[in-house]
């Protein structure tokens, strides 16, 4: 029998409505932790993913409070002690990685106090060994240059770089038990996968248990040993990792799955119905009965219990999970896309396009002086097909949204033309542009919350557009709006809601709405799915398909998650620091990637998959500006030429397969190195 | 950094220039000029010529700004009206007075409203945040001369404790000054303590919420050592300017509640030299009010600038 590190049992965590009912977030969970293993936790937002792992150090949320049950660490619980006997535990015992290590270091104090205060709460070492304990613990982090690091503050450090500061103050106390609360989400592709790699190292090194907490299967995947699957506020389904990926045999899990997009397919993934519960929403029976299609009769009555099946080594909360035994979770996406629509009519033109956030100094406005050598953005030269979808990808600070606000006119550019339509140049200032030309282009932001009026109600946000471009007014205007509400699949009796009453995903939708509203040529879509969770994030992809396909209408659509990309864009462009890398057909970028920037972004992928390892072919520096001259690249290529790409900047070469980059080494001699990879 | 200081000061001086300007052109475009209202109806002939030539009206406006704006510089207000001296010796006095004044309201109204922030933010929602935010609360919505007309009817007249109106001369020293003024700085004080501490509660309540708070509790740090390592310096820092704020705002309370209390300072000087048309008087007190204000503003400014380590070091970078 392996140690047990932590016991949570019968474990319900809830709060007071104002009414005064009592609503539970956590119920009746029960789990083991054993010593040297990890296990992941995974759910959509509003789970209960966090309020657990925070249970497991004792610690309640404020308005939250315990309404049952144990978290026993030591034979003692965690839930029972006072904050005297918690701050003992805390930090030494079971130490925490939060979300958002950039928001989690306090601003004020360097990085060498925080870790030092750490140490000096958790061990008895003096002044000097506390010292060499910091480098030692930056080290192991892999930080470059301890002692500089140390003074720093932290908005002195880079994302990932903050991350793997909060890595080493959790380990500062030698903790038996580390919980880690999303810890690379929001980070870039390359760093994450870099940040999991080190953990997977510290794990085997240290003999630390962990706790992971993720909304992301791709990340659990690479790092746990054992997954536990939560839906609305109840374990669903808990085993080996490779067993549930494999064979999820839960209905939730198994659409869940269904839902990533993954790089390896083309197409796009199966999207699941509806949204999880409300807390306190819930009445009998079991809590996927809204969104399950196996469900029954008995399912709307019981509750069915977490049962454990002996030769699975599975538990499982389902009447009917037999049927999903068999039932390969099978590695075919039913939708395809349908790619007749693209004609060979460019719609939108970019040439020589630059853009410099930099201001320009008075005297140089006046004599129209060109002074940033060095834009944020640098010669961009994108052809846009009518009917296509094309994507911009790159890591942060790479200029997606850049070019798409000047596409919209929003930013300025500094050289270059946008033209719409093949010959009409569009004006860089907003304002100074006619209606249609507002009308033809239309833009869909990443936040719904932050785009649509809170104060407006569905039918006032729709109407807007529909008054402004087409002065419909009476009973036409309400007709048309609760045409566009069908088209997005939202029921008419939406119009008098605001957004606060809707769910994340609704609320995307009537931004789609809007968007069509205007019966726009393009569509600038900036990481439209990216604040949604994936099962989510599947049906407004496959819902923005379909519109498209409908009208004919071009995307431009920005991500940084490159297998969302793969799901639904025709065409693909690399971008690094503002410059172009590569751009081609998805189908062949992502079958052979011939840039070395694009090979190495497509390496740190993270599938659900435990048996696909992420590629680390690149160090995951963080560049605050590109190069002054070369290639764009030149700081973090795993196939540096030297001078060369120091000096010159590359030439474009176009692929047999219609790729074209922008890169010294021979497009063969890439193509030819990577497949031999 | 360097940089950004020198441009702060040159604004602040800029600001000065056209508050100067301003009250300039103004007393200008008035009907009548500064001999016309104190002369009265003997304002013709040979009177007036004197009038002029003694305050120099007789040259052009642009002329007589510059050498005004000049003297200022050294230092020098030129002559009051009414009272016929130089206006450095009717000032000095007032304003010695209302900086004792001030400061003493300052100096007590910011640690009482330093600490009853931090207790509200601390016992949110508990006894001690209730019973303080409903007085802080109450305070806040009293003006000046009620609360200072209530004190006075209260200690001075029923309780008969001190004395209701400051009656001395002008030129007090300043121990003889400090028992009459106990009211006044009440009266002033109370109002900018409660907008202080209401301010102060709301910072040290969001940065409670944040997650490097939580993250300190989670990393074992004891409650107190996180309260004043990890909470304060983080929730002070946005309040700096804040005070900043409250204090320029206090000017105005000053003038209010030095006419109640018949006090001899700069504010009874700004109601009396207007209702006298002493022209002079009320540019020079334009001028000392607009600077007072705007030098509180930038030592805020530096006191940010210097204490955030994120603005500290951007600079220091670039
Ligand atoms: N202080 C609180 N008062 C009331 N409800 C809360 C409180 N904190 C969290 N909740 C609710 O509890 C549920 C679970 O929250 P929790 O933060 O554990 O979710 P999660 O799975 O970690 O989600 P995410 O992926 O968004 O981080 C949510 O429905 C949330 O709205
Ligand atoms: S119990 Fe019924 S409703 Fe619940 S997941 Fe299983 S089949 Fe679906
Ligand atoms: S040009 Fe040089 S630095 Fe740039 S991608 Fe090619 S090999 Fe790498
Ligand atoms: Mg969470």
């Amino acid at each position: 029998m392996e140690e047990i590190i932590q016991k949570v049992k019968n474990l319900s965590v809830g709060f007071k409505s104002q009414k005064g009912h009592e609503i539970s977030i956590l119920k009746n969970i029960t789990t083991d932790i054993k010593k040297g293993e990890t296990v992941g936790i995974v759910g959509e937002s509003g789970s209960g993913k966090s309020t657990l792992a925070l249970a497991m150090m004792g610690y309640v949320k404020q308005g939250l409070y315990k309404m049952e049950g144990e978290c026993i660490f030591n034979s003692s619980n965690l839930l029972n002690m006072n904050n005297r006997e918690l701050e003992k535990i805390r930090g030494r015992k079971i130490a925490m990685i939060p979300q958002n290590a950039g928001q989690s270091l306090t601003p004020n104090l360097k990085i060498g106090y925080q870790i030092d205060e750490a140490l000096k709460l958790h061990t008895s070492l003096n002044k000097n060994d506390r010292d060499k304990k910091i480098s030692e613990l930056l080290n192991k982090v892999r930080l470059p240059s301890p002692e500089t690091i140390a003074l720093r503050y932290p908005h002195e450090l880079s994302g990932g770089q903050q991350q793997r500061v909060a890595v080493g103050m959790a380990l500062a106390g030698n903790p038996d038990l580390l919980l880690l609360d999303e810890p690379t989400t929001g980070l870039d592709v390359t760093t994450q996968a870099h940040v999991l790699e080190l953990l997977n190292f510290i794990a085997k090194d240290t003999g630390t248990s962990m706790v992971y907490v993720s909304h992301d299967l791709g990340a659990i995947a690479q790092v746990s040993d054992r997954i536990i699957v939560m839906y609305s506020g109840e374990i669903v389904l808990e085993g080996p990792t490779r067993d549930i990926l494999q064979q999820p045999i839960h209905p939730y899990t198994y659409g869940l799955l269904k839902s990533i997009p993954k790089l390896s397919l083309a197409g796009l993934p199966d999207s699941m119905p509806g949204s999880q519960p409300q807390p306190g929403t819930k009445k009998k029976g079991c809590s996927f009965y809204d969104r399950c299609n196996l469900a029954e009769d008995k399912c709307k009555k019981n509750s069915p219990d977490l049962e454990y099946i002996n030769e699975l080594k599975t538990s499982v909360r389902c009447f009917n999970y037999k049927k999903l035994i068999k039932q390969k979770s099978e590695n075919q996406s039913n939708i395809k896309r349908n790619e007749k629509n693209i004609k060979v009519n460019e719609i939108l033109n970019l040439t020589d396009v630059s853009i410099s956030y930099a201001k320009q100094k008075l005297l140089d406005q006046i004599f129209n002086k060109i002074t940033d050598t060095n834009p944020t953005v640098k010669d961009i030269n994108i052809d846009i097909n009518k009917g296509e979808t094309i994507a911009l990808v790159g890591e942060s600070g790479s200029g997606k949204s850049t070019i798409l606000k000047s596409i919209a006119g929003l930013l300025r550019t500094k050289e270059g033309k946008i033209k719409f339509d093949k010959d009409r140049v569009l004006s860089n200032d907003v304002k100074k542009r006619n209606s249609s030309d507002l009308r033809a282009i239309q833009l869909i932001f990443q936040n719904p919350d932050e785009s649509l009026n809170p104060n407006h109600t569905v039918e006032e946000i729709l109407a807007q557009p529909l008054k402004l471009y087409f002065g419909l007014s009476g009973e036409e205007l309400k007709q048309n709006i609760i045409e566009l509400l069908e088209k997005v699949r939202l029921g008419k009796f939406y119009m008098s809601r605001y957004p606060r009453q809707l769910s994340g995903g609704e609320k995307q939708r009537v931004a789609v709405a809007r968007a069509f509203a205007a019966k726009p040529d393009i569509i600038l879509c900036d990481e439209v799915t990216s604040a949604l969770d994936v099962s989510v994030q599947a049906a407004v992809l496959n819902l923005l398909q379909k519109l498209k396909e409908d009208f004919g209408t071009t995307y431009i659509f920005v991500s940084h998650d490159l297998a969302v990309v793969r799901a639904i864009s025709d065409r693909v462009a690399v971008l690094y620091q503002g410059r172009l890398c590569e751009i081609g057909p998805s189908k062949n970028v992502y079958k052979f990637p011939s840039h070395p920037y694009t090979e190495v972004l497509l390496g740190a992928v993270l599938e659900p998959d435990p048996d696909i390892k992420p590629k680390l072919v690149a160090e995951d520096i963080v560049e605050d500006k590109p190069p002054e001259k070369g290639c764009c690249f030149q700081g973090r290529c795993p196939r540096f030429l030297g001078d060369q790409c120091k000096n010159e900047t590359p030439p474009w070469q176009i692929g047999d397969n219609g790729n074209a980059i922008r890169c010294h080494i021979n497009i063969k001699d890439l193509e030819k190195k990577q497949n031999g990879n | 950094m360097f940089f950004l200081i020198i441009k702060r000061i040159l604004l602040g001086l800029i600001t000065l220039i056209i508050v100067s300007l301003i009250t300039f052109v103004g007393t200008e475009v008035l009907p009548g000029d500064a001999c016309t209202t104190y002369l009265e109806r003997e304002a013709y002939g040979a009177a007036l010529e004197a009038c002029y030539k003694r305050l120099g009206l007789d040259i052009p406006a642009h002329e007589r700004y510059l050498s005004w704006a000049f003297s200022v510089i050294q230092g020098d207000f030129g002559y009051s009206l009414s009272g016929q001296m130089p206006i450095n010796e009717v000032l000095g006095p007032r304003v010695k007075n209302s900086m004792v004044l001030a400061s003493a309201a300052i100096i007590i109204g910011i640690p009482i409203a330093l600490i009853l922030g931090i207790i509200t933010a601390l016992w949110r929602d508990k006894l001690p945040d209730i019973t303080i935010s409903t007085v802080t609360i109450f305070a806040m919505t009293i003006p000046e001369f009620i609360s200072a007309t209530l004190l006075i009817l209260i200690v001075a007249i029923w309780l008969e404790w001190l004395p209701g109106i400051v009656i001395v001369p002008t030129d007090v020293t300043i121990t003889e000054l400090l028992p009459n003024i106990i009211l006044p700085v009440i009266a002033i004080a109370m109002i900018m303590t409660a907008h202080m501490a209401r301010m102060v509660r709301s910072s040290v309540i969001q940065v409670m919420a944040s997650d490097y708070v939580q993250m300190a509790i989670l990393k074992g740090v004891p409650y107190w050592k996180m309260v004043f390592k990890h909470v304060l310096p983080n929730a002070l820092l946005p309040a700096i300017n804040v005070v900043a704020l409250t204090i320029a705002w206090l000017l105005g309370g000053v003038v209010v509640t030095e006419v109640v209390f018949n006090y001899p300072g700069l504010g009874r000087l700004v109601i009396e030299s207007i209702s006298n048309r002493d022209l002079p008087t009320v540019q020079a007190l334009a001028i000392i009010l607009a600077s007072i204000y705007v030098s509180i503003n930038l030592i805020a400014d530096l006191l940010t600038l210097m204490l955030n380590p994120r603005l500290k070091t951007l600079q220091i970078r670039k």
